[in-house]
């Protein structure tokens, strides 16, 4: 018999106030940091930082490119940009200027992005980005990070300003549980395990973290041990904690708020693969753009919320 | 530097940019040749810079970056000259294993580059970032930019020129290279650009003018701009030139872009060009 698993939760909050405490607390530690908004200072939840360091932020206006451009010349003399908007014109507008400027000329960028994914909720498709993790865990030297709760993003965004070399940080708008301790020490490329188990792995970033801890407490009610790992860096892999979670549950289950194509998911395939080959099931956005509604509805309407990881569970199990 | 020495380097910079586009059969000669008298006289007149000792944040050094990095020979050549890394280095354009890459990269740590170009319209953006940081860190040393002419109907661009009005970014000095001309043809076909000194004036920038094959002109051209720096506003330099300047079967036409020279009209051309200082 399966022990109920407990997680406690400290409370909610959005990933998105994660950022911008942590981005005050960078900025307290180290005088380099400057911060850089397209127009979005409030929903990134960068007045804090605005307010505090009113010389090291740099309102943009609605000039994606010219923000993203800036911020690798800002490099050039030490400084240590972190820049502003939602996902969608984190990457997708600018993956030419991130590409070039940032990525290939190796600069010390933390691109920070929000409102990513599904849970963006009622401005609809347009808005709601379901590649980025894709688009930028292939460029070369890009680090790609999504934390799971607002104490993580916190801890991320203090960590990213510490590592030198150009980063994608993700995370998101709506209220969500909280339960990364906040003194948690973070490890960019090096997994959590949230919760031990001997049957099945569930590996999640973001959002998606919560939702199989949940899917992992429903199956314990049936008897199924999960072990759930949250993978908060997409690159550089975590490949060690893959390979000997597999090694004992013998099959996967990947689950983020991200198209199938080129997400975390995919990136668990190729280790897998390429090492111990074991059966995986993708809970993920299945090559489809989103539509309005709200983030519950959303992710229940798109097949990627609790009850899919339960389902995708027991089915990759009977498939050992 | 005296006139006569300046004119005297650009002519080597000209023989080493069509040796290295011919030597690989690639590259653009064009626009390098056209803007081998401005990158001379920044170089070795104008710019403050540390060619022995090179580091990429350029603290207390004038910044240059070249956003249309497609006429990157030019650019190579001069940096070799200055003494930035062997001039023997310059044989490896374009080959593999090179650090001089088809277009500049800092990927290969070639010393002189602080930026990946190519992809165009991103310099200005970049220039502008480099300024503010000198501006944090009062640091009074100047960024240069240059641009092509085609490569303002990039969005990005006018972007750039408006934050760079607006925030009053004064420390930085962009000049276009005003030749009229781009890959598919004449601006004035492809897509014209009206008139750029209006326009630019427009946006708030101080603009100056000059004949970029003049280098008397561009001496003191790059001495107004330097003494307008700190004035509140950024500095535009709309520089006239010529397509293909100092190699006459490449002048008056968009043709030689980016095409190369053959054997024989290598020839052709390093008989135009004085060997000044001794070729790579």
């Amino acid at each position: 018999m399966i022990e109920t698993v407990e997680i406690e939760v400290l409370g909610k909050k959005d990933t998105r106030s994660g950022f911008g405490e942590g981005l005050l607390e960078a900025g307290k530690r180290n005088g380099n940091v400057v911060a850089l908004c397209a127009d979005l200072t409030g929903s990134l939840k960068m007045n804090a930082f605005q307010d505090e360091f009113t010389e090291r932020f740099f309102q943009v206006g609605i000039a994606e490119a010219n923000m993203m451009s800036m911020a690798a010349g800002m490099t050039v003399g030490g400084k240590i940009p972190f820049t502003g908007t939602f996902a969608n014109f984190s990457t997708s507008r600018v993956y030419d200027q991130i590409r070039q400027s940032i990525a290939y000329s190796k600069k010390n960028v933390k691109i920070c992005a929000s409102h990513a994914g599904l849970t963006l909720g009622e401005d609809g498709a347009t808005h709601q980005t379901l590649e980025d993790i894709g688009m930028m865990k292939m460029l070369p030297n890009m680090t790609v990070i999504v934390p799971c709760d607002f104490n993580q993003t916190k801890q991320a965004t203090i960590a990213i300003s510490e590592f030198e070399g150009p980063v994608y940080l993700r995370f998101g708008r709506p209220s969500v549980p909280i339960f990364i301790k906040p003194d948690a020490h973070f490890k960019i490329g090096k997994a959590d395990l949230i919760i031990e188990g001997t049957d099945v792995t569930i590996i999640a970033c973001g959002h998606l973290v919560w939702k199989s801890i949940e899917a992992a407490q429903e199956l314990a009610k049936q008897g199924i041990s999960a072990e759930v790992i949250n993978m908060h860096t997409i690159k550089p892999l975590d490949e060690a904690a893959v390979l000997s979670s597999v090694a004992k549950t013998g099959c996967v289950v990947t689950a983020e708020e991200h198209m199938i194509n080129g997400g975390l998911g995919e990136s668990i395939a190729r280790v897998l693969s390429r090492n111990n080959p074991k059966p995986q099931e993708f809970v993920a956005v299945n090559d489809t753009f989103g539509e309005s509604g709200t983030p519950d509805q959303l992710l229940a309407k798109y097949n990627i919320d609790t009850p899919d990881i339960i389902k995708a569970a027991l089915k990759v199990i009977q498939r050992k | 530097m005296e006139t006569k020495e300046l004119k005297s380097i650009a002519s080597q910079v000209r023989r080493d940019i069509v040796r290295m586009v011919c030597e690989c059969n690639s590259g653009h000669p064009g626009g390098s040749l056209g803007c081998t008298d401005f990158l001379t006289t920044l170089y070795f007149d104008e710019m403050k810079h540390n060619a022995a000792n090179f580091n990429m944040d350029g603290t207390n050094e004038d910044v240059f970056y070249l956003s249309n990095g497609h006429i990157s020979p030019v650019w190579y050549s001069v940096l070799a000259r200055s003494g930035y890394f062997p001039v023997s280095e310059l044989s490896g354009f374009r080959k593999l294993g090179s650090r001089l890459q088809g277009h500049p990269s800092t990927d290969k740590s070639l010393p002189g580059i602080r930026m990946a170009s190519g992809s165009l319209g991103q310099g200005m953006s970049c220039a502008i970032g480099t300024a503010l940081t000198k501006k944090l860190n009062n640091d009074d040393s100047i960024v240069y930019s240059l641009h092509g002419d085609g490569e303002l109907q990039e969005g990005q661009i006018w972007e750039a020129a408006l934050y760079a009005a607006a925030n009053k970014v004064d420390n930085l000095i962009s000049t276009i290279d005003y030749n009229g001309r781009q890959i598919d043809g004449d601006l004035e076909d492809v897509l014209p650009m009206g008139n750029l000194v209006q326009k630019w004036q427009a946006f708030g920038w101080e603009v100056l003018e000059m004949d970029g094959h003049n280098i008397d002109e561009i001496k003191t051209t790059l001495a107004k701009a330097k003494s307008l720096v700190g004035n509140r506003k950024p500095i535009m330099i709309v520089m006239t030139t010529e397509m293909g300047q100092g190699v006459d079967y490449m002048m008056g036409t968009h043709k030689w872009h980016g095409t190369t020279p053959n054997e024989e009209q290598l020839t052709n051309a390093l008989g135009q060009l004085e060997e000044t200082l001794g070729d790579y």
